[in-house]
């Protein structure tokens, strides 16, 4: 699919610059006439496998994920980073991926939903604690409560329930299922890491 | 989103030398929390765009002290937030900065970029459909008249009432921080207090640096009323959103246990991070109670302008100030 985007005017030939661009989101498109100079080549690794491709600066890396590569399990909830479905993890880092342009994260390492689990498909112990405490309804956000709870554990914000939610904040659930996520990760955090919990 | 070139310098002196050659169209880009979400919606529109979010030279975060401490301008919100001799010494600016955003906003956006933050004004960010100074100069602002419950009740103009947003700026205001810049024209270094203005006629323009100067550093006096020091920051929920009043105050007692130094400034209430120097003078020299808190809490709204839509400001912001003495107070070494 190739979304085609009009400059102010909409007559294409009478535009100064061109007026017609299109933003690609589909790799094999032939009717690409950005400039090369534009296009940006890019090369970073998604759960381990490694993408090069030339990229519109314009892409962001959700969408990058979403429409170029096929994983749809990072979900596109506000596109302005105020909601956090749509976190992965950077270099092992949580961000949000709508906010990223994708080219930014050239040389880096992004994981996403679909890296967490194991390769035999066995869920990540906070996957199972997700489905054993109810911590979802219809599962949008989940996703991004997912990869910002592993990235809460691993900081070590997860010392209690307040930590918790505190460092969750960035992920909204319009379902209300927040007892149960804060469960999941507070029972995760505690089998995962002996010190969470002292002091 | 309209096109743009993208460059990415190795290095700050190949930052500086990009930047130079650059046209009027070029913006830096750094965590792109900011500058990304809007070209998204067209309210900036960059031909070009140079980023330094990944400059290593400017990462560093320096916290040895004991004259000040040191700030790279892409080191990330959430390292300096995080930094344990910073939330010891200085606790007001790591609160500044773990109060702001989200951590994943926090992992990305830089604590350079995050001094340059735009305002939050919703008829700012609505595009064409609501008429705005800061946007479009000349087409008027829909906050006259709209929804101001958000906006400044001090530092504003016929033109622009519009709130600056962030945290970090507001308590490096408190306590005298200065900013290191480099441009083709060389280094200087500007006074937090004198990097951002009033909106005036010209709303518009924002801050004092040029379009090809690149901040490379924020240094912060190291002071006895930083350690005695807070961020209080009131929202209509707990996290996760802007203030509707924030309060960076310090304070240092003499050996009589009056205070020696006060250290008040607010953010959530006005076009650009607000000091209140008079209402320090209330408190200096004084012992701190509940009492006197309160009067310097008056003194600090006292020239207040509201609207329609947010008086309720002054109240909240006279108790947020005498709050954020108190936790200052119960902090400091006596």
């Amino acid at each position: 699919m190739t979304a085609i985007v009009r400059r102010s005017g909409g007559n294409p030939t009478n535009a100064p610059d061109g007026g017609l661009c299109l933003a690609l989101s589909d790799m094999g498109s032939s009717e690409a006439t950005l400039s090369s100079a534009i296009r940006t080549e890019t090369t970073f690794t998604v759960n381990g496998r490694r993408v090069q491709m030339e990229l519109d600066p314009r892409e962001s890396l959700l969408d990058v994920l979403r429409e170029r590569l096929g994983l749809t399990g990072t979900k596109k909830g506000c596109d302005h980073g105020q909601c956090g479905a749509c976190t992965v993890h950077l270099d092992g880092r949580r961000i949000v991926s709508c906010l990223t342009p994708a080219v930014q994260v050239n040389g880096q390492a992004v994981t996403t939903i679909e890296g967490v689990a194991a390769p035999d498909g066995t869920l990540h112990p906070l996957q199972e604690a997700f489905i054993d405490n109810d911590a979802l309804q219809c599962g949008y956000c989940t996703p991004g409560q997912v990869m910002s709870g592993l990235a809460c554990i691993a900081e070590g914000h997860a010392g209690d329930d307040d930590e918790i939610r505190e460092y969750l904040s960035g992920n909204l659930c319009r379902c209300g299922a927040y007892a149960g996520i804060l469960a999941a990760v507070r029972e995760t955090a505690r089998r995962t890491d002996s010190r969470v919990g002292e002091g | 989103m309209r096109p743009f070139s993208y460059t990415a310098p190795a290095t700050v002196a190949e930052a500086v030398d990009v930047l130079a050659a650059s046209g009027p169209g070029t913006k830096i880009l750094a965590g792109g929390t900011t500058l990304y979400d809007l070209m998204k919606l067209d309210i900036e529109a960059p031909t070009a765009v140079v980023d330094v979010h990944r400059l290593t030279e400017l990462a560093a975060i320096d916290t040895t002290g004991p004259g000040e401490f040191s700030f790279g301008a892409a080191a990330r919100m959430a390292d300096v937030a995080d930094d344990p001799v910073l939330r010891r010494d200085f606790p007001a600016l790591a609160e500044s900065l773990a109060k702001a955003a989200s951590q994943q906003l926090r992992n990305m956006a830089t604590v350079g970029g995050n001094l340059l933050q735009r305002t939050r004004c919703g008829y700012f960010r609505g595009g064409p459909a609501f008429p705005c100074n800061k946007r479009e100069p000349g087409s008027g602002c829909a906050a006259f008249g709209g929804l101001d419950r958000g906006h400044a009740i001090f530092g504003g103009s016929d033109t622009c009432v519009a709130t600056y947003p962030g945290d970090w700026a507001v308590a490096l205001r408190a306590f005298d921080a200065v900013v290191d810049v480099i441009g083709p024209r060389g280094e200087r270094t500007v006074a937090i207090a004198d990097l951002h203005v009033e909106p005036g006629d010209t709303p518009q323009r924002e801050h004092t640096l040029a379009g090809d100067e690149l901040i490379v550093r924020i240094r912060v006096p190291v002071t006895s009323a930083g350690r005695g020091s807070t961020y209080h920051k009131i929202r209509d929920r707990e996290s996760y959103a802007f203030a509707l009043v924030s309060v960076a105050a310090g304070v240092a007692f003499d050996d009589q246990g009056a205070v020696e130094d006060c250290r008040i400034a607010l953010g959530g209430v006005a076009t650009l991070p607000w000091r209140c120097p008079a209402a320090e003078m209330v408190l200096t020299g004084e012992r701190l109670t509940e009492e006197s808190a309160l009067r310097a809490g008056e003194a600090a709204f006292a020239g207040a302008r509201p609207g329609a839509h947010n008086v309720f400001k002054i109240e909240l912001g006279v108790r947020t100030v005498a709050d954020a003495l108190r936790i200052a107070g119960e902090r400091a070494v006596r």
